[in-house]
């Protein structure tokens, strides 16, 4: 959910995108953080633990706890709270540690 | 007890309310700053040098109240948002509160409001009589109400009926 | 290899006020950020600041960060890499920072670490579940990138960051069901307590989390009272409805790299954590080495922004660019006079140990 009407801040409008979230069609704005796209979409559960395949999210939202890790474009444990978002990204769960040669 | 949770007691209130009789004489800040912190923005706001001085900014704000002739420049100033100012005789029955305000959306002038207490607690009905946010407030609006002179030293906020869910 | 004068790593508070200061008494200053942006945490920061007049009291930190950005840019003498992320320190006097998918090198004469904080984190049942979130994330993501990090929040910690957050929460349209506070008082400032008091929100001291609960994500919380010695006192257990359970239980000192440059460092609970061993103008037991900000002691963003400003200017006088001694008593005085109070109580005893 995007906070609207702010007392103090103004937020950009922003230029939207359509990326992929397990195959479904997203729409989010180019340049914040995928985790950001994907918190306004109303997903929590980004990638599941290795050894308890525990569910994780989103958590210190500067790059520095590894909760957040996801397979984007086929690349595993992409920061998702810090890497912007781009036009056509296709972003998934990241089962356990990731697969570095399944990326094409 | 405000240490305790954030309300301060009837003692607590006491060090740092004007006296009635000052009350009664027409429009008057209270300055709810009982704690000693670094900060002194309210004495720079002050235009008639009410606020006096700091020594040391950990002081907490000292007042002279024949100074200060409820102007309310010092709201908007406070980063604590612990400025108020009180006018006793504003009508028969009413009393005026300014509090600064910073929510969407503003209420507008007329609009009947929910009057809060220190703690949250609903303690009437009042009548917004002015909102101010200029530019030089820096996005604390100013908001005054008028509301039944024997609630005026417990009200200290207000939340808006329209559109509100959880009035029941 | 890059040569420079003086490198700062981080562009918060601290490290953006040292590199205006260097930069002006004659260093030339590269400043090194991991994040895209400039301003560190005060980005996030929409209330207006505490302090004195004299430096930023009563501006936003949000308008700090500006102010300071837009004069940092316009100096010829800093140079600014953002999105580039310090890996370490090596004997021979070079810095490495992951930069743009390539390594840069800098062999600075001297180098300021103002790396910051991170939160911490506190046990309990579930802890890890999607929507259990640091404050410092959930300001991110509804200042920053305008995004609600949920409905209804439960705060964990009423220091000044669990009260700040709390109001910034409210002033987003979000609604916090209650903060709890494991210690019998209030650890922020009384005044940001009471504004969110009268909005109708409970502070709960002598209280905790014993679970958060949801199966794939938080869907609420267990909380109990505690008596003084943190044990839960029976059937006062009780189930709140929130999608969100926001920890604010303290930062602390994001020191890797000190460590790794072979600062002498000391445990000060006072200060947050490990904090180098530093004397009075700043500079670790590693000569040439400074320090300011949270990473030298979990404090504000008034202290970071002056001790920044010490740290900058003594390291531009270690390298011979000429300083007013005037100038460093004024900024040091500075210093003392925001610590002097009650609520600076913990930062003097801190400091009176690691300060050599």
């Amino acid at each position: 959910m995007r906070i609207k009407d702010h007392p103090i801040l103004s937020f950009a409008e922003g230029k939207k995108v359509e990326f992929t979230f397990e195959g479904k069609i997203l729409t989010g704005k180019e340049g914040e953080p995928i985790a950001a796209a994907l918190h306004d979409a109303g997903i929590r559960v980004l990638r599941h633990s290795p050894r308890h395949n525990r569910p994780r999210g989103f958590f210190c939202a500067i790059g520095n706890c590894s909760s957040c890790l996801m397979v984007v474009d086929g690349k595993p444990n992409v920061k998702v709270c810090v890497t912007p978002l781009q036009e056509g990204m296709r972003v998934q769960y990241q089962k356990g540690k990731g697969d570095i040669n399944a990326a094409n | 007890m405000l240490k305790k949770d954030g309300v301060p007691s009837p003692e607590e209130l006491e060090g740092v309310k004007p006296s009635q009789e000052r009350l009664e004489e027409g429009p008057v800040v209270i300055v709810e700053c009982m704690q000693e912190i670094p900060c002194d923005p309210c004495y720079y706001a002050c235009p008639k040098e009410a606020f006096r001085p700091f020594g040391d900014i950990n002081e907490k704000p000292e007042i002279d109240y024949e100074k200060c002739n409820g102007c309310s420049i010092c709201i908007a100033n406070c980063p604590g948002l612990a400025i108020f100012v009180l006018d006793y005789n504003y009508s028969e029955k009413e009393g005026l509160l300014k509090i600064p305000y910073e929510l969407k959306p503003l209420p507008e002038k007329e609009e009947k409001v929910i009057v809060l207490n220190r703690a949250g607690e609903e303690i009437g009905k009042g009548r917004v009589v002015q909102v101010l946010n200029t530019k030089k407030q820096d996005r604390t609006a100013i908001i005054s109400i008028a509301v039944p002179k024997e609630i005026l030293m417990d009200a200290r906020h207000i939340r808006l009926i329209r559109g509100s869910t959880d009035e029941g | 290899m890059r040569q420079t004068d003086l490198a700062i790593i981080g562009a918060g508070p601290a490290g953006l006020a040292a590199a205006l200061e260097a930069a002006t008494a004659g260093a030339k200053v590269i400043l090194l950020e991991r994040d895209e942006w400039l301003g560190g945490q005060l980005v996030k920061q929409t209330h207006q600041f505490f302090g004195s007049k004299k430096e930023f009291a009563g501006m936003r930190g949000i308008d700090i960060a500006t102010h300071f950005s837009e004069q940092i840019e316009k100096n010829k003498d800093i140079e600014v890499f953002t999105g580039a992320t310090a890996l370490g320190y090596y004997e021979d006097g070079v810095l490495t920072a992951a930069y743009s998918g390539r390594m840069l090198k800098i062999k600075p004469k001297t180098m300021l670490v103002a790396s910051g904080a991170m939160e911490k984190m506190i046990p309990f049942n579930n802890n890890d579940l999607p929507g259990v979130y640091g404050a410092g994330a959930v300001q991110t993501l509804m200042n920053v990138y305008g995004v609600a990090p949920g409905k209804r929040v439960l705060m964990v910690g009423a220091g000044n960051i669990g009260l700040i957050v709390s109001y910034q929460l409210m002033q987003a349209g979000i609604e916090v069901e209650a903060i709890i506070e494991g210690s019998s008082q209030v650890g922020g400032y009384w005044v940001h307590a009471s504004k969110i008091r009268r909005m109708g929100v409970p502070i709960l001291t002598n209280h905790t989390i014993l679970k958060a609960i949801g199966e794939e994500k938080v869907e609420g919380a267990l909380i109990t009272e505690i008596d003084e010695n943190w044990k839960p006192l029976e059937g006062t257990e009780r189930e709140v409805s929130v999608d969100n359970i926001c920890l604010a239980v303290g930062l602390s000192p994001l020191a890797e790299l000190l460590w790794q440059a072979g600062c002498q460092m000391e445990f000060s609970p006072q200060l947050g954590g490990y904090v180098p061993v530093r004397d009075e103008d700043l500079e670790t037991s590693q000569e040439g080495i400074y320090i300011a900000g949270d990473v030298a002691g979990i404090e504000e963003a008034t202290s970071a922004i002056l001790e920044g400003q010490l740290a900058g200017i003594s390291a531009a006088r270690k390298m011979g660019f000429a300083v007013e001694d005037k100038k460093i008593e004024q900024i040091k005085e500075n210093l003392k006079s925001l610590r002097a109070g009650p609520v600076g109580e913990h930062i003097r005893q801190g400091l009176a140990q690691v300060e050599r």
